[in-house]
């Protein structure tokens, strides 16, 4: 579904505070897989999944989405391939839009936007459905702006913006970095039952070893703009945090450090 | 009552300066960019809708043509940010003077040209005041019309969007660059509109007229917000407001010459205005950012 092949990228290159963000990161994703992505800080972990959602180009190397070479197409353009979640719950909806509003333009991603109306009833219909499912009442806020919701009602609303129309991948940013715990833990459970229900193939970086290795189907790790570890199925199942600490250390030959890392 | 007879020409000035404000409001309030080309595009729709009348062409075909120059002076707004990575305040800078000479050559290298309502169909005149407000209102009625329709569409909502969050609509696949653009070119066709009107209801075309309608508009959508903001927060009514807004405006600047105010001083005191109504949301931020929450449950 998704293949990386040798992307490098340097920011600021030339300069005193040039840094090598990515070192030449080959990755294949197969269909139907849910991969979580952890690091230290500046590992590159967001820069990877910025190359991919097209933010910028790399310097040399290639995306693949679903065998279409997306390389050189801009980020608006990609974006019918990929549903897209961020660590910023303010940046995945349009705060001065209705809720229903902020699903009609994603329901429309990767269409023709015409001057057709914006939603029809029987779209408003299913949303009020899908809204349900997310079981924070939403579904009679439809008309209600984005931003006079919460942090974690609005996470949940770009998670089901990003999942709609079955994207070919859904990239993941440490979306419940910025929620409490428990409004964290009710994200990451409606992230795994979007992923298993359309069958999703997924990228989540995740600064939570435990969330890490309990969620997903294969664990990556990267370091200094490497992938050093990676491992699937039962080997994935059998992780403990402290084998995850230890495996880095022996790839990377450092202590692990992440300001936000949660050792679980 | 010298004041209550210029009321009624105070009111049919407000309408034509709030519609345009209208294309400030589309520009300032949706696409989120401060757009100075304003202050030439009105000019560029007095002066073109004036030279083709007394050419002989139809009023409603100048008028035509000049919502069409506007659209052109957004789009060139428009490149100059998009393509050529300007900001926009500078882009607007750049059409703006860039205006001042395109406005003088169509005012054929004069500063300005008489459109008289006694020697050329027009569509309003200040002769006949009441005539003239009847003909803005439905003319605002039209525009407020299809604005509600072209912001409900899928087009138009994204270009909300657009103005609203970049990295969501860059998420949800719009093309922002474009969508710019055409906010931009809607904007100031609905300008150069509004210098049409008043070209025809002032009876000439000048090459300064447009000095500070940035300002005049600015003010017109801030008194709009405040005053009909309370009611509805529905698009055509917002718009409706940002109408009476201009007509408010319009109001009080004929009341403080009437009560004897040195008139070189109002457009500083319009500036000074509109600069304390734009810093108010900035102050409040400021007061309460100390209890605010970022993210939270």
């Amino acid at each position: 579904m998704l293949q990386l092949e040798n992307l490098s990228k340097t920011f600021n290159p030339g300069t005193v505070n040039a840094k090598l963000a990515l070192d030449n990161i080959s990755l294949t994703l197969n269909d139907g897989d849910f991969v979580t992505v952890i690091g230290g800080n500046g590992a590159g972990k967001s820069t990877m999944l910025n190359a991919i959602a097209g933010v910028w180009r790399p310097d040399s190397g290639r995306v693949i989405i679903d065998g279409v070479d997306v390389t050189g197409l801009p980020e608006y353009k990609r974006a019918k391939f990929l549903g897209r979640v961020f660590q910023d719950p303010m940046m995945g909806t349009a705060a001065n839009m209705w809720l229903e509003e902020n699903l009609a333009i994603a329901n429309r991603r990767g269409k023709k936007r015409t001057l057709r109306w914006a939603i029809t009833s029987k779209e408003r219909n299913e949303y009020r459905e899908m809204l349900k499912e997310l079981d924070l009442g939403l579904e009679t806020r439809l008309t209600t702006r984005v931003g006079l919701l919460s942090g974690g009602q609005r996470q949940a609303v770009t998670l089901l913006m990003a999942t709609m129309n079955k994207p070919k991948l859904l990239l993941i940013d440490e979306h419940t970095a910025a929620l409490d715990p428990k409004t964290s833990e009710k994200v990451l459970s409606l992230t795994d039952k979007f992923i298993n229900e359309e069958k999703l193939t997924a990228l989540m970086i995740t600064h939570n070893m435990k969330d890490a290795i309990v969620h997903g189907n294969r664990l990556i790790m990267m370091n200094a703009g490497r992938i050093i570890f990676d491992v699937s199925g039962e080997e994935k199942k059998k992780l403990t945090v402290e084998a995850l600490l230890e495996q880095f250390s022996k790839a990377s030959g450092q202590e692990f450090a992440n300001d936000r890392a949660l050792l679980g | 009552m010298g004041l209550l007879n210029a009321l009624p020409g105070a009111v049919a000035q407000g309408i034509i300066w709030g519609i345009m404000a209208i294309g400030v409001y589309i520009t300032y309030k949706l696409l989120d960019i401060a757009d100075l080309t304003v202050d030439g595009s009105i000019c560029t729709g007095a002066c073109v809708c004036t030279m083709l009348v007394i050419s002989g062409v139809n009023i409603w075909i100048a008028m035509l043509a000049a919502l069409i120059a506007g659209m052109l002076t957004g789009l060139l707004t428009g490149v100059f940010h998009t393509f050529m990575g300007i900001p926009a305040i500078l882009s607007g800078i750049l059409t703006q003077l860039i205006l001042w000479s395109v406005n003088l050559k169509i005012l054929g290298s004069k500063a300005n040209q008489g459109l008289s309502a006694r020697t050329f169909d027009v569509v309003i005149t200040q002769l006949e005041r009441w005539r003239a407000i009847i003909v803005l209102l439905l003319f605002t009625g039209v525009i407020i019309a299809l604005l509600y329709w072209f912001f409900g569409t899928e087009l138009g909502c994204s270009i909300r969007a657009t103005g609203c969050n970049l990295n969501m609509s860059h998420a949800q696949g719009i093309n922002t660059n474009l969508n710019k653009i055409l906010g931009l070119v809607i904007s100031n066709g609905i300008v150069a509109l509004s210098g049409a009107l008043l070209c025809q209801y002032q009876g000439f075309a000048d090459i300064n007229m447009g000095r500070g309608a940035i300002v005049i508009g600015l003010a017109a959508v801030i008194i709009g917000e405040a005053i009909f903001g309370k009611i509805s927060q529905n698009f055509a009514v917002r718009l409706a407001g940002v109408i009476g807004g201009g007509i408010i405006y319009y109001v009080v600047y004929q009341t403080v010459i009437w009560i004897g105010l040195d008139t070189d001083l109002l457009k500083m005191l319009s500036a000074l205005v509109v600069a304390i109504f734009l810093a108010v949301p900035y102050w409040k931020r400021k007061l309460f950012s100390g209890t605010r929450k970022k993210g939270g449950k």
